[in-house]
């Protein structure tokens, strides 16, 4: 029993190793960080849902081998994004850039939001003209009734 | 009375939903189309020590088409691209793209070989530049030498009568 636990603790341990990606040696940590953040931050076209630090498809290893060689090249952020997207479109990128045609992503949820809000204070504006003689009667009924409770008070 | 506004709501959702079936999320634009056609110098698969590179066909329409000996999908087409190139409109260039060359020339050896020649990108660094993300992709290139036309995945009867071949016609 303990020999399992033990192996499947051990199990546990051994997945990180199993998914490591290619070691490459950078020039510095500057240059690591960099590739790091890219790789993160561009996406893979063969697996849609991961980026290319992520996939373990052939072509995002041939894009993060590009990527470090231009890193490695003193190429800065941009560049490489650059490049990226001359090849592959706006596509590779996971935040797309501000443009007309993407007007809609960037802008769609803040529209929503106004419009829920706008909804919203109708609403409450509506329920509240509601209420406002029904405030009235209430007042007028407690009037009434502490009225009627003094004169019971005053005849007894 | 009161249905109306979800309901309304509702059949805007189908609507968008609708649409979105419709759509291939795996098809990205390519930001080639109207660009000029990327450069490389690649050794040709039945003869390495000739090269060919794009600016050699300037001035003519030809076809670039992207495949490779382990693609399953470039066998569905590659009937498809034969029937093309027995139309003689246009030359048509192979990129075996990631492949052994003595693979690629014993699967064109096996299936038949449909185009005027094939060159050999092994490292895969012209397919980067030709933003190629999966095989079978097919580009048609323009007299002036831009890209006008790019086909994802294999090329079927359909979209050879409806698209390629009239692409290549209207530049002739």
């Amino acid at each position: 029993m303990k020999k399992l636990i033990s192996l499947m603790l051990l199990m546990c341990f051994s997945m990180p190793v199993i998914a490591a990606i290619e070691a490459y040696e950078f020039k510095n940590d500057e240059a690591e960080a960099e590739y790091k953040a890219l790789i993160d931050e561009l996406r893979c076209l063969v697996c849609q849902n991961q980026n290319l630090a992520d996939s373990d498809a052939d072509l995002a290893k041939d894009l993060r081998k590009q990527t470090y060689e231009m890193v490695q090249q003193g190429k800065n952020r941009q560049e490489v994004i650059e490049y990226m997207v001359n090849r592959y479109g706006d596509f590779v990128l996971y935040k797309p850039p501000v443009k007309s045609s993407t007007l809609l992503l960037w802008a769609g949820p803040f529209v929503l939001l106004l419009i829920v809000l706008l909804v919203v204070v109708i609403r409450v504006k509506k329920t509240r003209a509601v209420d406002a003689p029904q405030q009235e009667n209430l007042q007028q009924a407690k009037g009434l009734l502490s009225d009627e409770a003094d004169n019971r008070g005053g005849s007894k | 009375m009161r249905f109306l506004l979800p309901l309304g709501v509702f059949v805007l959702l189908v609507i968008l939903l609708a649409i979105g079936l419709t759509m291939d999320p795996k098809k990205v634009p390519s930001p080639l189309i109207g660009k000029v056609a990327p450069a490389f110098d690649l050794p040709l698969l039945h003869n390495e020590s000739l090269t060919f590179s794009p600016d050699k066909y300037k001035g003519q329409v030809w076809v670039l088409s992207v495949w490779a000996s382990w693609c399953v999908s470039c066998r569905a087409e590659h009937k498809v691209i034969t029937k093309l190139a027995d139309m003689e409109l246009a030359d048509i260039v192979g990129l075996n793209y990631k492949d052994q060359p003595q693979d690629g020339r014993r699967w064109l050896q096996q299936f038949g070989d449909p185009y005027t020649f094939s060159v050999i990108d092994q490292d895969g660094r012209a397919g980067i530049d030709w933003g190629v993300y999966g095989v079978p992709e097919t580009f048609v290139i323009g007299k002036d030498g831009l890209v006008k036309y790019k086909h994802i995945g294999p090329v079927t009867d359909n979209s050879l009568r409806d698209e390629v071949v009239p692409m290549i016609k209207s530049l002739l």
